[in-house]
């Protein structure tokens, strides 16, 4: 996505976010100009250089396939707003 | 005009494994909703996940049983989107660097519905070839009520394989087969049950029709709601004979997710969304890349099982049994492993087999609930080939046996308390002949102006004097001598 083409109330919805106009305004300027940085760095030639999303220079972190105890359902719904037999309550999701 | 079909399939597969995926909560199949959770699968803020060692290993050899690339280096990556199935707003998948690539799944001859194997239209071995095979996390479990749904996360972070083919397909039967054959791989590495009913395999159909001969494909629908392989192909009849009627009459199709009820036998439309999906992946930030040429190659391949073309061949030459017996003994590797424990004592292994494949199939389909010990079939299998009892004894012994054996009797308890001896005793077969011979002069007629089936009625007096107890190739053999000389 290019920095001018961002469409700021587009990601809005995706996001779930209600914003004004002036808001729409406010980071349509600020994203942009985040994007116009990122736009700077895609001009980097990296073609020789092995991609990392680390800082560290190691690969798999596993964990072997060993059972840990889980924690009580009541623990598990205590924050939910509405429970019932043992499940999360929510409003109906439309298929 | 004649229109053909494309199909392509998208297939979740649960694994195998004790934990889940990012986790160490167990999996497993049901439990009491919401037992079998802790932070991490439950998507609380600032947890972090680590993977599961044997989920990777797992889905490596997956890609090794359907010869896929293994990916040298690869990483997860967040798909983003709201939904209560998945609290934290993101599943942890994989989007430009899938574990596996490339590979396909061979459509056997029973891997297809039991119709279609006699069709000529079949096409016995074809390879469709898969896309790619990503591992994941699957998601909370939802189900609805009036106004309202309610969320179980058991199995929220159950380690999920999607396998995507391309669209190789073009019939129904074709779709089955990929299934069927598919499943069969999975449970032979023991990578999972692949139970549809449990939701351990689940699939989405895409699928759009086209003029045959034209090579643009059609605007694409696809299927949700599949909950057994047959349903699959039902829906897919269903759905292709509902798209030539619209293309044909001139209309269009328009891309839509469509739901099977599985009742009705029909396809509905299923909400449409107004937005495409726009997931907005992401290198997972929190979890380091996967490099498989460490160690977790390796292992996969350690693990790597006689695939069941493999083991077809090796039923067939070790003990020569015929290519279908082979076939369909290698279907299930559970089958496969009772017939070798059933025939590892006999001296005709081929007996076993008959036994096994006609006489047991025929009483009872589910191999997992067989009482019957594997050693059984030798011991009984053995008396035969000994002539020690005839085929019809046999039989009879075969079905007291596996379904009517309140004393756990074996075989020889069982001929003993029959009191099966088969004559051998010349003397008293002869005199057996002699009086069938006087007693059926017309059969002896009918033999000697040429009716050689004429034999078979005299032989039927001989065991009926004997009480089924005669040999009966002897009894032929001296019958047959016994007339000339007349």
């Amino acid at each position: 996505m290019s920095s001018q083409g961002i469409d700021v109330q587009y990601v809005a919805d995706l996001a779930r976010l209600r914003l004004s106009a002036d808001e729409v305004a406010t980071f349509q300027k600020q994203l942009s100009d985040i994007l116009g940085y990122v736009d700077q760095l895609q001009k980097v030639d990296v073609s020789s250089v092995e991609a990392i999303t680390a800082s560290a220079p190691t690969s798999n972190n596993l964990r072997t396939d060993e059972l840990k105890p889980s924690i009580s359902a009541e623990e598990a719904l205590a924050n939910a707003p509405v429970q019932s037999d043992n499940l999360f309550i929510v409003p109906r999701m439309v298929e | 005009m004649e229109y053909e079909a494309v199909i392509g399939l998208e297939v979740h597969v649960q694994l195998k494994t004790n934990t889940k995926m990012f986790c160490g909560c167990i999996n497993k199949y049901g439990g009491l909703p919401n037992t079998h959770v802790c932070p991490i699968c439950l998507g609380m803020p600032g947890v972090m996940p680590t993977p599961n060692h044997d989920a990777v290993v797992k889905t490596i050899l997956t890609g090794l049983m359907l010869e896929c690339n293994i990916a040298t280096r690869c990483k997860f990556d967040r798909k983003n989107y709201f939904y209560p199935d998945m609290p934290k707003n993101y599943q942890i998948s994989q989007y430009d660097e899938p574990l596996c690539e490339g590979g396909a799944v061979t459509l056997n001859l029973l891997a297809y519905p039991k119709d279609a194997q006699k069709l000529e239209t079949t096409v016995v071995d074809k390879k469709v070839r898969l896309v790619r095979i990503h591992l994941e996390e699957d998601v909370a479990k939802s189900q609805h009520d009036e106004g309202q749904s309610g969320v179980d996360f058991n199995r929220a972070g159950t380690p999920l394989m999607e396998i995507v083919s391309e669209a190789d397909m073009r019939t129904p039967e074709e779709a089955f087969a990929y299934l069927t054959a598919l499943k069969q791989i999975l449970i032979y590495g023991n990578v999972s049950d692949a139970d549809m009913e449990k939701g351990q395999l689940r699939c989405d159909v895409n699928v759009s029709v086209r003029p045959k001969g034209q090579e643009k494909f059609g605007t694409k629908c696809e299927i949700k709601n599949l909950n057994s392989i047959s349903a699959v192909r039902r829906s897919l009849k269903y759905e292709i004979d509902r798209q030539i009627e619209v293309v044909s009459e001139g209309g269009t199709i328009r891309q839509e997710t469509r739901r099977w009820n599985d009742v009705k036998g029909e396809t509905a439309v299923m909400r449409i969304k107004e937005q495409a999906h726009d997931y907005r992946y992401f290198p997972e930030p929190d979890l380091l890349p996967l490099n498989t040429s460490l160690g977790l190659r390796s292992e996969a391949e350690v693990l790597m099982p006689e695939l069941p073309s493999a083991k077809k061949a090796r039923l067939a030459t070790q003990y020569g049994v015929s290519e279908y017996q082979a076939s369909v003994l290698s279907s299930e590797v559970a089958l496969a492993d009772y017939f070798e424990k059933a025939a590892e004592a006999a001296k005709d292994k081929g007996l076993v087999a008959n036994f096994l494949l006609n006489d047991y199939l025929a009483i009872n389909s589910d191999l997992s609930t067989i009482a019957v010990p594997a050693p059984w079939f030798s011991e009984l299998a053995n008396e035969l080939t000994a002539g020690k009892i005839n085929s019809k004894q046999a039989k009879e012994v075969f079905g007291l046996m596996v379904s009517d054996n309140p004393g756990n009797l074996t075989p020889l308890e069982i001929i003993k308390a029959k009191g099966f001896v088969q004559v051998t005793d010349t003397g008293a077969l002869e005199a057996w002949c002699d009086q069938a011979i006087a007693n059926g002069a017309r059969s002896v007629a009918d033999y000697k102006a040429g009716k050689v089936a004429a034999l078979n009625a005299l032989k039927g007096q001989v065991m009926k004097l004997s009480k089924g107890q005669a040999n009966p190739q002897t009894v032929g053999e001296i019958l047959e001598q016994k007339l000339k000389a007349l």
